[in-house]
């Protein structure tokens, strides 16, 4: 009888893949189905955001940095518009800060509803993806409302926001927080005790707390090993330590476990997104009173000599940072998100580099996924949340 | 914590190295000289006073009429003392540095795409070869004299099938290794 | 049939028949039922997404399924940037797609290079593939992306089978 070869199968798994949340190719080495070792190749969304960002205004960078992370897109321009604050020494007034807060909060409900809709999608539950899809649509309804576009509205900028707040945007706001809460109860009536779900996510992808901190990885992943740390709770901005929120977490540190720690935060999202709304005034101060960085309204404009030339100079050359550099970290969607910026006192960045938290969760891949099956890993991914665009720029 | 207060804290850890506060608007930062690297960040994640273990951010800035050319950055954290902390080496070009994958696990691609973007050598790094850009780019975009737009048609074939010898033997042949 | 001879096409109000030409009936049932590939890239494919889903639903206009498959499909949607490592991949996908097949590139950066003029983007997909509908937008809305498909299925009339 001829023997039996028992060598280990390489398989190639990407870049065009629909169970890899965007272009990432994975080489794995499996022993039948068992995986041996997993190689990830990144790099097939590299869009030189940096690079491209030196060439560009302080002003005109924003909608660059938008689309690195797609999902959570206005968290990279707050920590980008909070990185160059900082550099210049900006103070927010308080309404700008809570609508801020109100926007980052939207953001990571926005961006959540979509992890939870392709995550259950990808192991089975289909019907999960057009539940999200559904309530970010109102979501996205809102930012038209404020901004005319859906996806990037631009409408976080350097100095404070673009423009007042529109009529009708304490209705929509409050009309989706009071339908939401009851959706994320149906979403988990659908998951959470589901015996085939519970059976594909528990006990698979297990990272300990001190490997997660050693891999660098922080966000829910963390916060699912049993840390509490959220940058929210321990390096405050934005004035978060004027809110009252509970920071989940779970300890399994397993799929399961992250699923249940970010359906927790998005209700404690709509909590502090509640507060939020209950402060910020329908009509007032948009930006800070610095009329280096801060262009006029444009009624002014067009009517005193002034204020359209300060419009004039803020469009056409901008206005300089002073030399030096900064790294202000917020809780994004996926984890700490920052923006280290150098400036070197002119009026254009001189270096921009995005902290990505999915590129920190891609690389402790092989390690997590060691040991298990093919499904386990498109579970793994699904569940450290990674988005190809934030993982690249 | 202040500069100062991590300072004093590494001297008895790390004997005459020369440290150098920096001024910053955000965060502690302190200049480490290169031959000290590893030892510095051993100290700064195990001492108890200081307990770094999350590695942030690995990147680097070229400053390039200055010399020494480049900047590498370490941004770490400290969950347990609430702190965070910006290291900065000089290096300068063709100049290496020693890894510190050895010490947090999430360097290794960090420092690859320092590697990538700006031609930084670390030397005992397990695995240093392109990350971000295809795998027979020449150049390193980020440096500042490489150009923002280039012409260059698409290239639309690569080869149909690799088997599994040649694909690591590509992996194999990528690879940096400096000869010390 | 004498009576149907009189019309050219369509129906005769006597005799319960359709005329028409095999290549007509070929090309409407080819349009009616296009199915895309997926081929999304980056945040244009969250849009495609948002098409595909309940409120812009694309499964009207027939693209009822998004194969995973190439070669189940015949209709690739280029969502996304397209940067220089992933050209030959993508080149790979639309070459396994059998005939008859379409490409729509969708948003700015598949179109022409989007915001990023630099060493990483493919300056516009049609370098890599041949395309037959571009949808401007960064990213477009998912009824302009609809109304690039309906464009599409016009072509597909009018051409030749």
């Amino acid at each position: 009888m001829a023997e039996l070869r028992t060598e280990t199968m390489t398989v190639n798994m990407g870049p065009q893949h629909p169970s890899t949340h965007g272009v990432l190719r994975l080489v794995l080495e499996l022993d039948g189905e068992v995986i041996q070792s997993v190689m990830p190749t990144i790099g097939y969304l590299h869009t030189g955001i940096e690079k491209t960002a030196e060439q560009k205004k302080w002003q005109q960078v924003i909608p660059l940095v938008e689309r690195m992370d797609y999902l959570g897109a206005q968290s990279n321009s707050l920590a980008y518009a909070m990185a160059v604050e900082k550099l210049l020494g900006l103070e927010m007034p308080g309404r700008v800060k809570d609508i801020r807060v109100l926007i980052a909060e939207l953001q990571r409900i926005a961006s959540h509803l979509i992890w939870l809709g392709t995550h259950a999608m990808e192991i089975g539950a289909v019907s999960m993806l057009f539940y999200a899809i559904r309530e970010r649509e109102l979501l996205l309804n809102i930012n038209e409302l404020i901004a005319g576009f859906r996806f990037f509205p631009s409408y976080i900028r350097i100095g404070g926001l673009r423009e007042d707040l529109p009529r009708g945007f304490h209705e929509s706001v409050n009309a989706f927080l009071d339908r939401f809460p009851a959706k994320i109860d149906e979403f988990e009536g659908l998951l959470t005790k589901n015996d085939i779900f519970r059976r594909r996510t528990q006990g698979v992808g297990v990272i300990t707390q001190d490997d997660a901190m050693n891999w660098g990885l922080v966000g829910p992943i963390l916060r699912a090993t049993g840390s509490d740390y959220d940058v929210r709770r321990y390096f405050p901005y934005l004035g978060y330590e004027t809110y009252t929120f509970n920071i989940p977490t779970a300890s399994e540190g397993d799929v399961y476990a992250r699923y249940r720690v970010r359906i927790a935060e998005m209700r404690e999202s709509v909590k502090i997104c509640k507060q939020a709304i209950s402060r910020i005034t329908p009509s007032g101060v948009w930006a800070c009173d610095d009329p280096r960085v801060v262009p006029p309204p444009k009624d002014k404009v067009y009517s005193e000599m002034e204020a359209l030339i300060q419009h004039f100079l803020i469009y056409s050359q901008g206005f300089t940072v002073p030399a030096g550099e900064a790294y202000v970290p917020i809780e994004g969607p996926r984890g700490e998100h920052g923006t280290y910026i150098v400036s070197d006192g002119t009026n254009r960045p001189w270096r921009v580099k995005m902290r990505a938290p999915s590129f920190m969760a891609i690389q402790s891949l092989p390690a997590v996924v060691r040991g298990g099956l093919i499904a386990d890993v498109v579970a793994v991914i699904g569940s450290t949340d990674v988005v190809m665009g934030d993982c690249d720029r | 914590m202040t500069a100062s207060d991590i300072i004093n804290a590494l001297a008895p850890l790390v004997p005459n190295a020369s440290f150098e506060e920096a001024s910053s608007v955000d965060f502690a930062t302190i200049y480490v000289p290169a031959p000290r690297l590893v030892e510095t960040c051993r100290a700064l994640r195990d001492a108890d006073g200081l307990r770094f273990t999350t590695i942030i951010e690995i990147t680097a800035a070229d400053y390039l009429p200055r010399q020494p050319r480049f900047e590498v950055v370490y941004h770490l954290l400290s969950i347990s003392r609430r702190a965070r902390v910006r290291l900065k080496v000089r290096v300068g070009e063709g100049d290496a540095l020693p890894t510190v994958q050895g010490i947090w696990k999430g360097a290794g691609w960090l420092e690859r795409e320092v590697w990538d973007m700006f031609g930084i050598v670390f030397d005992g790094h397990p695995d240093l070869r392109r990350l971000l850009m295809p795998e027979d780019w020449e150049g390193h975009p980020a440096r500042k004299d490489y150009p923002v737009q280039i012409h260059k048609t698409a290239q639309t074939y690569e080869p149909l099938e690799v088997s599994e010898n040649e694909f690591r033997a590509n992996i194999e042949r990528d690879r940096v290794k400096r000869a010390h | 049939m004498a009576t149907a001879e009189a019309h050219d096409h369509g129906l005769d109000p006597e005799l319960p028949l359709l005329t028409t030409t095999v290549e007509k009936v070929v090309q409407w049932a080819r349009r009616s039922a296009i199915w895309p590939a997926q081929f999304g890239l980056a945040c244009c494919a969250i849009e495609m997404m948002a098409m595909a889903a309940s409120r812009y639903d694309i499964a009207r206009f027939g693209a009822e399924v998004f194969r995973g498959s190439p070669r189940q499909s015949d209709l690739m949607i280029v969502a996304g940037r397209l940067s220089r490592k992933m050209a030959p991949a993508m080149r790979r996908v639309y070459d396994q797609m059998p005939d008859p097949k379409w490409v729509i590139s969708m948003g700015a950066c598949a179109s022409i290079g989007g915001v990023f003029d630099n060493y990483a983007i493919v300056q516009g997909v049609d370098q890599v593939v041949p395309v037959d509908v571009y949808v401007p937008g960064c990213p477009p809305r998912p009824e302009s992306l609809i109304y690039g498909i309906v464009q599409l299925q016009n072509k597909i009339a009018r051409s030749r089978a």
